[in-house]
């Protein structure tokens, strides 16, 4: 093999695409010399420019992730930063922009005239970081509500309950008399407030400037008019939790669509920061609580991308890599069977095929239980590997009253539900739903995305390719052993409802095949090591730098932006959740359909809301 | 034909309420499914119905099924020290623990005022728990450990739900029950049945003991 290997020096493309970014912007573009850093920093006036540039003539089309860092009392001096990551769709690693800004007066121009699907990203950096974009269209806080006081991931703001930076607290050992939170500091001497302020005369800025804006000329207090604005959510059945739209109507066709988030919003990134870097794990499982494991991967990529910075680093054994792929598949067609089921749900079919669905997914999480201990907050994966190996047997013993105890062999169980139980649940859930005349009548052609349409509001996952776009990260940027697995990536073409539902069927019966190979891998390695490097570090030396990780997720691609300033605790944290930037689209998909259909649109996107709001 | 697939569906949800009513002529209809006959209602073989009629039958947990910890004591009936608590307030458990839910007061001589392996206080808040099971992975002692039983209302969370020492100690015997491959695991790596340091020290006096018995001969 190695002597077809060109030995001449060959420039990358990204090495490439930084010259040419340098060639053509020179004194408003410099490489990002910083230790463990990558990219180009780009100066903010040149910002649009060089975004337009890099998408147009570079090729890197697609927004992957914008996100924001403060760098408090850091060396290179106090500035906010906005980086974010392109990639080119025909593959390959991000080319990463950043641009700076004084913690002051931070203002940035906005990038939503070149990709739109900065919108909402940019709305988050200025609703938790506080940096205004300047030329956005609708520039307001979107996790929090308006008329909040401070920006939640500003290293200088404090939460209510705070006690200190970063854990491990000091006060639980060894002197840790216990007290509990809200006692310890009733309405927080840390809660800020703004000046003058007086709860009397409070009066919520949020609901206000919602109906303000929305109704596009619609006053809501003057009916003389067939335009009317609607409420749906935020307890709504088919919102799939506490997520709200705010719908301007005219008639029953939807005239404009504003979501409105963050009812579940809890901070999850400055959590994040506190933490230390092993403690983020079991606070992934809650993001998207369908897919704890794959949420686990994500960010043991992430993490193991920064290990891989250091000197000592193993990175994980064959056989944690096939565990892992092993359990991701196996989510990927628990999360799509059970958003086929919510799909229906949604349109009506009132809960049978969802009950099909969840039968499976039992028999899934039994799996899950057995192996990593819970069934939904998993906990599994590990920077190097996983927790535990697969056990020899799924078997319980009977310790509360009424128990009823199963036994089954491991592998045994694993080739029963991949080889026959599941494609036969595949089949079933094709039989009962694809031809059926009120599905296709009420999907085809409904909630259209176009390709481009798809690509500029950074779509990803099963929305991304339902429109013509083969972009899946397992290919395109891979990790784990999915190099070594044959699979084909699943894509549509219509970007409607219709083919987000059959490409979710279509991405199953690839994660079929991916685990079909898997378990002979398994099988292979008995025995092997599960963990690289040494077990038992409940703390391990992350060396400073950043890194994206990123994994397919059912829902679309997640990334993990972490930066390490060489500290137990990460510098900055962020997750790009899926679920969130689809929903930058919804309204594109929405507008001139009809009201009903709004929730099966949102439904074929798929969307869990401890990921929109983290 | 127009509706054909509709009819198709529907031959499915036929297909479930028939095979439902098959499995319960199988057992004989009874009520609640039989222990014999739960593996194949609740596995890989079912067709019909899957459900399971909580709390008359319950789903026994995996070994490996974490919930709210609690702290391994030594047998209330073990001949050297009955009842003793394995955990040596080495704070790793309170370190690893991603929503700092456990408090400990190391233990101290109260003559001299030095530190002792064994805790003072312990608590647990288990409305803050995460079920993680760090804790448990990461202490050096195998002192705590990730409990089976899930069955934890109460009515008062303010009173009720701050675990102390005392209502977090368990039996060894009780790890025993509940995870028996597990807890033979775990004695092997450490070499006998009983605590690291028992055994240690155990080892110690063997040793001192055959080097007795040497020079006295």
């Amino acid at each position: 093999m190695t002597e077809h290997v060109q030995v001449a020096e060959t420039v990358t493309p990204l090495e490439d695409a930084i010259n040419r970014l340098e060639a053509r912007f020179a004194g408003a573009v410099r490489r990002d010399d910083r230790e463990g850093y990558s990219g180009v920093i780009v100066d903010p006036g040149k910002l649009v420019e060089v975004a337009t540039f890099v998408r147009d003539t570079l090729g890197f089309s697609y927004l992957s992730s914008a996100t924001a860092v403060d760098y408090l009392g850091k060396s290179e001096g106090d500035h906010l930063e906005m980086v974010y990551h392109t990639y080119n769709l025909q593959g390959g690693p991000a080319l990463v922009l950043k641009t700076q800004t004084p913690r002051g007066e931070a203002t940035l121009p906005s990038l939503v005239g070149v990709w739109p699907g900065a919108n909402f990203q940019e709305r988050e950096a200025w609703d938790l970081m506080g940096i205004r974009f300047a030329g956005h269209p609708n520039l307001k806080r979107i996790l929090m509500w308006e008329g909040f006081h401070g920006h939640p991931l500003r290293k200088d703001w404090r939460e209510a309950y705070y006690e200190q930076d970063t854990k491990p607290f000091d006060s639980r050992w060894p002197e840790g008399h216990v007290s509990r939170a809200e006692e310890h500091n009733p309405y927080g001497k840390n809660v800020t407030y703004p000046a003058g302020f007086t709860l009397d005369d409070y009066e919520s800025q949020a609901e206000k400037a919602l109906y303000e804006d929305v109704p596009m000329g619609v006053h809501v207090t003057d009916m003389a008019t067939d335009r009317v604005v609607v409420s749906m959510g935020p307890q709504h059945p088919s919102t799939h939790g506490v997520f709200r739209m705010v719908v301007a109507l005219d008639g029953e066709t939807i005239v404009a669509l504003e979501p409105v988030m963050g009812y579940l919003h809890r901070n999850h990134e400055k959590i994040g920061e506190r933490n230390t870097f092993l403690h983020n794990m079991p606070f992934t499982d809650r993001l998207d609580y369908f897919c704890s494991m794959s949420n686990n991967l994500g960010y043991a990529v992430a993490v193991e991308k920064l290990l891989a910075l250091g000197k000592r680093w193993d990175p994980p054994t064959y056989r944690a890599e096939a565990i892992r792929v092993l359990m991701v598949e196996l989510t990927r067609i628990l999360n799509h069977l059970v958003a086929i089921g919510f799909l229906l749900n949604d349109l009506g079919a009132y809960f049978t095929p969802l009950m099909y669905a969840i039968i499976e997914r039992e028999l899934i999480l039994d799996f899950f239980e057995a192996v990593s201990g819970s069934r939904m907050m998993c906990n599994y994966m590990r920077f190097g590997g996983v927790a535990y190996d697969l056990p020899e047997r799924i078997q319980s013993t009977a310790a509360l009253v009424n128990d009823r105890v199963r036994d089954f062999d491991t592998m045994h169980y694993l080739r029963a539900l991949i080889n026959d139980r599941l494609p036969r649940a595949i089949d079933q859930t094709n039989d009962l739903l694809t031809t059926n005349e009120i599905i296709t009548n009420r999907c085809i052609g409904v909630g259209v995305l176009t390709r481009e349409d798809a690509i500029a509001y950074s779509a990803a996952g099963p929305v991304l390719r339902a429109s013509g776009v083969p972009y899946d990260v397992r290919r395109a940027e891979p990790y784990s052993i999915y190099p070594d697995l044959e699979f084909d990536v699943a894509v549509r073409y219509h970007g409607d409802i219709y083919d987000r539902y059959l490409i979710r069927l279509d991405e199953m019966r690839q994660s079929i095949r991916i685990l079909k190979q898997v378990l002979p891998i398994l099988e292979e390695t008995r025995g092997q090591p599960f963990f690289a490097g040494r077990g038992g570090q409940y703390n391990p030396r992350i060396p400073a730098g950043e890194a994206y990780g990123r994994a397919e997720n059912p829902k679309g691609e997640l990334g993990y932006y972490v930066v390490s300033d060489g500290g137990q605790n990460p510098w900055r944290y962020h997750v790009r959740s899926p679920s969130f930037i689809n929903l930058t689209a919804l309204e594109q998909m929405c507008k001139g359909h009809k009201v009903a259909d709004v929730v099966g649109i949102l439904g074929s996107i798929d969307i869990v809301l401890g990921e929109v709001d983290r | 034909m127009y509706g054909s697939g509709i009819v198709r569906g529907l031959g499915v949800t036929l297909k479930h309420f028939v095979n439902t009513y098959l499995e319960d002529i199988r057992w004989g209809f009874r009520r609640h499914v039989p222990d014999e006959a739960f593996p194949l209602r609740q596995g890989l073989e079912t067709r019909g119905i899957f459900t399971v009629e909580y709390p008359d039958e319950k789903i026994a947990t995996p070994e490996r099924f974490r919930f709210i910890p609690f702290l391994v004591v030594d047998n209330y009936d073990h001949p050297e020290r009955p009842g003793h608590d394995w955990c040596t307030s080495c704070g790793i458990c309170a370190k690893a623990c991603p929503p700092q839910c456990i408090w400990i007061v190391r233990g101290t001589n109260p003559e001299t005022g030095r530190p002792v392996p064994e805790p003072a206080e312990f608590y647990i808040d288990i409305d803050i728990c995460m079920n993680c099971g760090f804790c448990a992975e990461f202490c050096p002692f195998d002192a705590i450990k990730m409990d089976h039983d899930y069955e934890l209302a109460s009515y008062d969370r303010t009173s009720a739900h701050i675990f102390n020492k005392q209502r977090l100690s368990k039996e060894f015997r009780y790890w025993q029950s509940i995870a028996p491959t597990r807890a033979a695991e775990e004695a092997q790596a450490r070499g006998g049945w009983e605590h690291k340091d028992v055994l240690k020290q155990r080892e110690k006096e063997a040793r001192a003991q055959a080097k007795a018995s040497e020079s006295g001969s």
